[in-house]
């Protein structure tokens, strides 16, 4: 009774909110996803936009190191039907790896329209998981026919891939998008203080495109340039799950790159956890 | 039964401050001045489960910035509130889970998908049994006349119609705080009355408590026996709104249309008694206190040229005002200084 008098009068049957409940959480997502999806189908013109400049970039790539290797030369240990490869499988990589929230939080917080999100009970990290999925498996239906195609056009080399090669690549695979997303989630969080995050993006996504491999492989950079790479978190969501893929690496090493993920992935959920209480603390946009 | 405690709540921002032009801007990049502009002052209140409290102020108060702050938005910069047993900022789910913050302006709903899928994601994220979400949204649909709504997306709506879907998506999970801002903003006078008489009978039902900020005198009178009134961020008025309607708007205005403005100033001034008087175009408006408005306006009728002759309230706005010009009218206690 006493506890009514200070809940107020409708507590009783209310769910319990201290916990995480798991079967919630699925019919979240599920709603959630299919949401995104009906988002993205009602706009599926900017969404094919997208992927046509998904596939541009490795185009140009594939076109330049061929160039660079010649007709059976190598550079850095890649014949120019593995960089024909290389770059295919980059840009799988790079879609199903790649985020946007960065420019999205900016705009978030100028309009205001964070607010709805922190009102309810529920992270908004996963409605942005939701719609990144989404969008990623839209896109996929443009993607992957485009890899097959830049394989077969331009000759890659895929002699190297097998099962093991797949299913270890999966795996890679899977452990670079959750590091991606949360690194680049919390570096989009920078919005609750700078408001305008475009120059600090752009300075990361070309830090990214030199020591994550989208430019070149990794064995392609001077040896240098590469250290720095390794200890860094980016060829860990890009360059790692393709050299698996393409056969590179093997064995201890694949075991090592996973672990070496799962730290960086670690790293960024604690980071997570320590921004995202400021930022929210931080939240007092005009016209939030 | 408290619902609401709010005890010196303090916000201020720091905004950027510069002149305008080239050389200010330049000269910004290497020093960067700020201001400390406060937005809230040391305001306390109490509100029982319940109740229906307006809470009025002109544009800049700092309503929206205290609702926002006990719905958990944001962070005060000094004092203390509890809504429900929590702390708003703490942001606990289980707080967000039984409070709503509506605002006017800001749409919650999806855009691109039909109202019915948000509603259904409200659910979930609201952990509203089936059943539950079954009846309440057969009730919200009948009282709100959603049926042909539903199945339409956000942005196919007219504005009242998605204030409506907007309203009954914050209430599927039945919250026992509600912070309403401006909730019939632009919208026609008869979707006002609706969603006015939405609100009252969601209170009877539920004995939710009820926090709402609007312009429209008519919303308040409608729903809201007591008024908290606040202006630059401070306190000046808590009561009931017949003590409020009572005192300040002890004044009506008279607004006469005249077939020719030849009446010279002071006999007008003589018509109506010597009470403050303003000419236009058209012809003249005079402020009288009510129990001489009948007389005024008989003799301005008997003796000019009147077209047309309309008797108002002052407006809102001008009660908030005059609360503001009187000092004395402020409830002990409740004084702020300094800041």
């Amino acid at each position: 009774m006493a506890e009514q008098a200070v809940a107020g009068p409708t507590t009783a049957g209310r769910p319990d909110f201290s916990r995480v409940s798991w079967p919630a959480l699925a019919r979240y997502y599920r709603g959630e996803f299919s949401a995104a999806t009906a988002n993205n189908l009602a706009y599926r013109g900017a969404v094919a936009i997208w992927v046509v400049t998904t596939v541009i970039q490795p185009l140009v790539s594939i076109v330049v190191w061929r160039t660079v290797a010649g007709p059976g030369g190598q550079v850095s240990g890649y014949s120019s039907a593995e960089f024909v490869t290389y770059f295919a499988i980059t840009m799988l990589v790079e879609h199903l790896t790649f985020i946007w929230l960065m420019w999205e939080f900016e705009y978030r917080i100028r309009t205001g329209s964070m607010s709805p999100l922190l009102l309810r009970p529920i992270h908004p990290i996963h409605k942005d998981v939701c719609d990144n999925l989404s969008y990623k498996v839209i896109g996929l239906l443009g993607v992957v026919p485009a890899m097959v195609l830049l394989v077969v056009g331009f000759g890659g080399d895929v002699s190297d891939i097998g099962v093991a090669q797949v299913l270890a690549f999966l795996l890679a695979l899977l452990l670079a998008m959750a590091l991606r997303f949360v690194l680049e989630w919390v570096l989009a969080l920078s919005a609750f203080w700078l408001t305008k995050i475009s120059a600090l993006n752009n300075l990361y996504f070309s830090v990214f495109l030199f020591l994550g491999g989208s430019f070149a492989p990794l064995a392609v950079l001077p040896e240098a340039v590469r250290a720095v790479a390794l200890v860094s978190p980016f060829p860990w969501m890009l360059a790692f799950p393709v050299e698996v893929a393409m056969g590179r690496r093997s064995g201890a090493d694949v075991l090592v790159g996973y672990g070496v993920q799962l730290l960086w992935l670690g790293l960024a959920l604690l980071l997570l956890r320590l921004v995202w209480r400021r930022a929210v603390r931080r939240y007092s946009a005009v016209g939030a | 039964m408290t619902a609401i405690t709010v005890d010196r709540l303090h916000k201020t921002y720091t905004v950027p401050e510069r002149e305008g032009g080239l050389r200010a801007a330049v000269g910004s990049l290497v020093r960067r001045r700020t201001r400390q502009v406060r937005a809230v002052a040391e305001v306390s209140f109490e509100i029982d489960h319940g109740e229906v409290v307006g809470f009025l102020g002109p544009n800049g108060a700092g309503k929206t910035t205290t609702l926002k702050m006990l719905a958990g938005l944001l962070h005060p910069t000094s004092g203390e509130a509890r809504v429900l047993g929590s702390t708003p900022w703490q942001r606990e789910r289980s707080y967000l889970s039984r409070m709503a913050l509506i605002m006017g302006q800001r749409n919650q709903l999806q855009w691109d998908i039909p109202v019915l899928d948000s509603y259904r994601l409200n659910q979930a994220v609201f952990r509203i049994p089936d059943a539950q979400f079954r009846s309440r949204l057969d009730e919200l649909t009948e009282l709100l006349e959603l049926q042909a709504l539903l199945r339409k997306p956000v942005r196919n709506l007219s504005l009242g119609e998605r204030m409506k879907c907007e309203i009954a998506g914050s209430l599927l999970h039945a919250p026992q705080v509600l912070f309403l801002d401006e909730p019939t903003i632009g919208l026609d006078v008869a979707m006002q009355r609706r969603i006015r008489s939405f609100v009252a009978d969601y209170n009877r039902r539920t004995g939710a408590c009820v926090m709402l900020t609007s312009h429209y005198m008519a919303d308040v009178e409608a729903l809201c026996r007591r008024v908290i009134v606040i202006h630059h961020g401070r306190l000046l008025f808590d009561g009931g709104l017949t003590d409020l309607v009572h005192r300040f708007a002890a004044e009506k205005t008279i607004t006469v249309e005249l077939e020719e403005s030849r009446a010279d100033d002071a006999d007008l001034a003589r018509l109506v008694g010597g009470h403050p008087l303003e000419r236009s175009a058209t012809g003249i408006s005079v402020r009288v206190p009510k129990a001489e408005t009948a007389r005024v306006a008989a003799r301005l009728l008997a003796e000019l040229p009147v077209v047309d002759l309309v008797v108002e309230e002052p407006p809102i706005e001008s009660v908030i005002e005059q609360v503001f010009d009187a000092p004395e009218e402020q409830p002990s206690g409740q004084e702020v200084t300094g800041g």
